[in-house]
């Protein structure tokens, strides 16, 4: 199975990998999701989602669909 | 005189930019629509330097000029069309300093624009604290720009700021990054072809649909021919388009930035780890729900009951000291109490702003939605939806107009329509009346009574019906909205005063001057339909009534008197019309006449019965008494029993009888097509659901 933010467990840290581009709304990739770049999961909201993470300096909240499409590394 | 020069403000939200448009125009600012689309536009007059002024144009905040709202599109399409009549003589970009990385995207695709750009770096009080330390001269180099370091909180740099925009032909207009060099063969073809052209601009033309919507490519120069790549292929160019923008922008920073983590504190995440608990963060969110809600209440109910003696004193002057005739119960019955209908409400709805817009400028409302977006998103709606449904509970008015922080066109029309349906505070008079009537005063489990039961469970009602529909909604409305849930989540900030003012002068004129004409007009139209009568029964009736009643005192007789023009005036008439149609519900043509004109506002009706059962007070106990007495003509009877009861408090949870609603829909959707839909889809499921409660209970 790849590890996506959606498997970050709190205060995890990783690095963004390789995009698919089509299943990623553009606007996140503008504010700083791209691949290299560091991303931590800082809270979650019951059940899961959304996920509240730092992505590249900014604090962004995220649903979990998304989440799972964005590939990590995790540090 | 010198000519206007034109400003547009631009930057991401969360970056204190209304704080930086504030601070530029103070009161001189005005907020309209932009022509056909319910984009919010403001506009304010700068005074400068030198007796020059500027007109500057606060655009919605966006976070690239790749649209993917009706917000972001309304700035590219302004910042592509060089004969728009507010295109800018220079962009002011506006950035915070926490978040500069993400703020200086959009600055590097504005400056591609070839416009002059100053880029204002807000919030500067607080670098020290951050332990952030920037090399300017520096920055502006690498920007190819000027910057104005401000500080909206204390005050600082706006002079800075003005002296650049005096001195806008200055600065240079050439880009700061070659964005676009990751596909040199493809951007030299379009180079070829349109030589006269700026690339970048061409580019966002090209790109345009692929995030938001069809645009007409053909006036704008380009040939279908030329688009020989497929959207996927466009958004993989575009995500290398964002990747060169970062990498410049890192490197930049990296040369003239210097961040001193130690000093970076933990306030942020202190408090988002208490107000985004699982328990203490809702529980902290529901108490603060229940202040405003007794602040919208409580404290509004001593304003509004001055409002209300102030026009009712208004109106007594006038009738006393002019002579009777049409044109005085014009104004007095008519168009003083049309007015007060509207100002009545300014309480509610700046109490209600105010909160608003001081948990939004501190950063509280991007936790909220985020700690219930997966409870909304059940119904179609999201995290942002929460916050005007809650506002519906004391007035439609102000949380229609609280959706629009909602970018999504598809949930903020659903969330429109539904809010109405959460029991409104002008329902409460008319539940008040009808749940002491048919309801007994007894008690189950030794404190709860079944009145208290039975307008609690009214208030659920309203509740999960505005959700059902919000479900039903999302699932019949087909349109096309692309969905994406990215929130950001602000840092805290104390709320500035100025700020929250302006917020609550502004709603508050936009709902006295969006909604107050139409609910003049009606009621205007309403007082015409009750004041006049199609027979000489209605002009006559003073005699009529003497003759009937030979022995009675001067004060019965202008109580029944009334009541006799009420029932022949072209609004009893239409009563009487409607009786058929009511008569299933339980109702006689007297409850017909309450229910159409508060078809203007619901606490109406209480008035209205009053004056058709010619009780002379409006106090409670006596409406109640005459009511109780009150017999069913067709089945004989209490007219007011428990099925008829019941029937009626369902019709008024549900039926759409609210003008100043409908009003400030229309305002806000833009189109009448909306408030017309409400109106019947609400007011026909009322009268079904209230059929079928009479018709089973009776």
């Amino acid at each position: 199975m790849k590890t996506t933010i959606a498997s970050l467990k709190k205060g995890q840290k990783a690095i963004i990998q390789e995009i698919t581009t089509d299943r990623i709304p553009l606007k996140l990739l503008e504010m700083g999701c791209l691949p290299g770049n560091q991303v931590e999961l800082l809270l979650t909201a019951p059940f899961q989602c959304p996920m509240y993470l730092t992505i590249n300096d900014s604090h962004l909240a995220i649903r979990k669909e998304v989440a799972e499409q964005i590939e990590v590394r995790i540090l | 005189m010198a000519k206007q020069i034109k400003v547009s403000l631009i930057g991401n939200p969360n970056t204190g930019k209304t704080s930086v448009f504030n601070l530029l125009t103070g009161l001189n600012q005005q907020v309209g629509n932009y022509p056909g689309i319910t984009v919010e536009k403001k506009e304010g007059i700068c005074k400068l330097p030198r007796g020059i002024k500027a007109h500057i144009l606060d655009l919605p905040g966006t976070y690239s000029l790749n649209a993917s709202s009706l917000d972001e599109n309304v700035v590219i399409e302004l910042l592509l069309n060089k004969k728009d009549k507010d295109f800018p003589d220079v962009a002011v970009v506006v950035s915070d300093i926490e978040n500069i990385k993400r703020n200086l995207l959009l600055y590097t695709q504005i400056k591609d624009l070839e416009i002059p750009v100053i880029l204002v770096i807000n919030m500067a009080d607080r670098m020290e604290k951050k332990g952030i330390s920037l090399n300017i001269p520096l920055l502006e180099e690498k920007l190819r720009t000027k910057i104005a370091l401000v500080s909206a909180r204390k005050n600082q740099g706006i002079d800075k700021l003005k002296k650049l925009i005096v001195s806008y032909n200055t600065l240079p207009t050439s880009p700061c990054v070659d964005a676009l060099t990751f596909e040199p063969e493809y951007f030299d073809r379009l180079k070829r072809i349109f030589p006269n052209q700026s690339i970048y601009k061409l580019w966002l033309v090209i790109t345009q649909d692929v995030n938001f919507r069809k645009v007409e490519k053909n006036s704008k120069g380009i040939t279908p021919d030329f688009e020989i790549k497929t959207e996927s292929e466009l958004k993989r160019l575009q995500q290398k388009e964002a990747i060169k923008r970062y990498q410049f922008i890192n490197n930049t920073l990296k040369e003239t930035m210097v961040v001193d983590q130690n000093k970076a504190t933990g306030v942020r995440a202190k408090l988002d780890r208490i107000l985004t608990h699982g328990v203490w963060g809702y529980l902290i969110f529901f108490s603060i729900l229940l202040l405003i809600f007794q602040a919208i209440y409580d404290w509004s109910s001593y304003p509004m009951d001055l409002i209300d003696q102030g026009f009712a004193g208004l109106s007594e002057v006038i009738q006393v000291n002019l002579p009777d005739g049409p044109f005085v119960s014009l104004i007095t019955d008519g168009i003083i109490p049309g007015l007060g209908g509207i100002v009545i409400f300014i309480p509610q709805i700046a109490i209600l702003f105010m909160f608003i817009s001081i948990l939004e400028e501190s950063g509280y409302m991007s936790r909220v939605v985020f700690l219930m977006d997966r409870l909304m998103r059940k119904f179609g709606l999201s995290g942002k939806s929460v916050v005007p449904l809650i506002s519906g509970t004391a007035c439609a008015i102000p949380a229609v107009m609280a959706t629009r922080n909602i970018e999504n066109w598809k949930e903020r029309l659903i969330t429109i329509l539904v809010v109405p349906f959460t029991t409104c505070s002008a329902r409460l008079p008319v539940y008040l009346i009808i749940i002491a009537l048919v309801i007994p005063d007894t008690k189950v489990a030794g404190f709860l009574s079944y009145q208290s039961l039975t307008l609690m469970l009214l208030y659920i009602i309203g509740f999960v019906t505005a959700l059902g529909g919000a479900w039903l909604l999302n699932r019949m409305l087909k349109m096309k909205s692309k969905h994406y849930f990215v929130i950001e989540m602000p840092g805290y900030k104390v709320p500035l005063f100025k700020n929250v003012f302006i917020n609550v002068i502004e709603k508050t004129k936009a709902f006295i001057f969006g909604a107050g004409k139409i609910i003049l007009a009606i009621s205007i139209i309403l007082w015409g339909l009750a004041s006049f009568g199609p027979t000489q029964n209605f002009n006559k009736a003073e005699t009529i009534v003497a003759e009937q009643y030979p022995n009675i005192s001067s004060e019965n007789l202008e109580t029944k008197v009334a009541s006799y023009k009420l029932e022949h005036s072209f609004i009893g008439y239409a009563g009487k019309a409607i009786e058929p149609i009511v008569a299933p519900l339980g109702y006689d043509w007297k409850i017909g006449i309450g229910i159409l004109s508060s078809f203007v506002a619901r606490e109406v009706f209480v008035g209205t019965l009053a004056t058709i059962y010619s009780v002379g007070s409006e106090e409670e106990a006596t409406i109640k008494d005459r009511m109780a007495a009150e017999i069913n003509p067709v089945l004989g009877g209490p007219l007011f029993n428990f099925a008829t009861g019941i029937s009626l408090l369902l019709f008024y949870a549900f039926a759409m009888q609210c003008a100043s609603t409908l009003a400030i829909v229309k305002k806000e959707t833009n189109s009448w097509k909306w408030p017309v839909i409400q109106l019947f889809f609400m007011s026909g499921f009322a009268y079904i659901v209230a059929l079928i409660a009479y018709q089973f209970l009776k």
